[in-house]
């Protein structure tokens, strides 16, 4: 994929010179090794800053809540469905907007660079969803992927063994929150982790509010969730949070045949009601 | 939710839901009744508890 950033760079320095957009969000090489950081690149003459190769992994879908100049972004599959999913929330206007498309082979690991993290196996949508330029040829989309083995697993457990896997799962974390900054769907002003009046969960690290802490931050990504794998990426403690909104993910499909941000033409299931929702729930 | 709660190792039948009108007064108690019946036959609640106690 590094092959690519020839193009991006072309692309962004042309936007930036015709005076298209006032701005490029993309990525600069990180001070970390195998970590590229978002950046965002206001003059053509800083286009050289620009990279990209397996290590950029973090959604640049976050940086565009709520700005008010025209844009343009480097979208892999997973971002360019969080832009829809920011479009669709009327969090950024698809007018502002200048998507690049990056047709994407996957991120690898960011603590073994020999294979490609997680979510990025199982990816069904490499290719981005909505784009104005491409920066080259589509990829091929990957096949007979098992998207929810480690899903089911869980899912065949005895509650005591399910409690257990997720008390093991959170260990070690800390609240430091980098998974929801990482976050494109958590854009709330005040986030319910720091509410006060009512304060809804403690603020430490008992395993109880630590463990309703990722619950409810999962659940507010239900059917929202691309599965882009920012929250994993970001966590310093290497937490595998995705076995929360992967349940979600799993659900949606099963239950309302649901992708989240593959298109601007439909309402999400949770904000939208039909005759034949499931309800089986309801006692 | 229901569905990640119990996913996350709740027990099904500690957690549930109904929608019941204002006037479906046997209704109210019927819920009532099951409800109270399922979650005594769990008995007391030990997994999703704090136990450091102190409030917050």
């Amino acid at each position: 994929m590094e092959s690519y950033i020839g193009k991006i760079k072309e692309i962004s320095e042309r936007l930036l010179n015709d005076g298209t957009v006032e701005c490029v969000v993309g990525f600069r090489k990180g001070t970390v090794a195998l970590t590229n950081e978002p950046c965002m690149i206001t003059k053509a003459s800083d286009v050289q800053d620009l990279v990209w190769d397996e290590n950029c992994r973090l959604n640049l879908a976050n940086y565009l809540t709520g700005r008010k100049e025209k844009i343009a972004v480097i979208a892999k599959g997973c971002d360019s469905r969080n832009i829809v999913n920011h479009i669709i929330e009327n969090k950024i206007s698809r007018e502002q907007l200048v998507i690049i498309g990056v047709p994407c082979k996957g991120m690898v690991d960011k603590n073994n660079p020999e294979v490609l993290q997680a979510n990025c196996a199982t990816c069904l949508h490499r290719n981005p969803v909505i784009y104005d330029e491409l920066c080259a040829d589509l990829v091929e989309e990957q096949k007979e992927v098992d998207r929810y083995e480690d899903v089911r697993k869980i899912e065949a457990m005895e509650t005591q063994d399910k409690w257990a896997f997720f008390e093991d799962l959170l260990t070690g974390c800390t609240r430091c929150y980098a998974c929801k900054n990482a976050c494109p769907l958590c854009y709330c002003p005040t986030c319910f982790v720091d509410e006060s009046q009512p304060q809804w969960i403690g603020k430490g690290t008992d395993p109880i509010d630590i463990r309703t802490y990722h619950f409810l931050r999962a659940y507010h990504c239900a059917g929202r969730c691309t599965d882009c794998g920012a929250c994993e990426a970001a966590c310093p403690q290497n937490i595998k949070m995705r076995h929360f909104t992967k349940k979600l993910e799993k659900d949606c499909n099963e239950l309302y045949g649901w992708e989240a941000g593959l298109t601007v033409d439909q309402r999400p299931p949770l904000d939208s009601f039909k005759v034949d929702d499931p309800d089986k729930f309801i006692m | 939710m229901k569905n990640l709660m119990e996913h996350m190792g709740v027990e099904p039948g500690r957690l549930q839901f109904s929608w019941i009108s204002s006037a479906e007064s046997t209704k109210f108690v019927d819920v009532v009744t099951k409800v109270t019946e399922s979650v005594k036959a769990l008995g007391p609640n030990t997994n999703y508890v704090k136990k450091s106690g102190a409030k917050g």
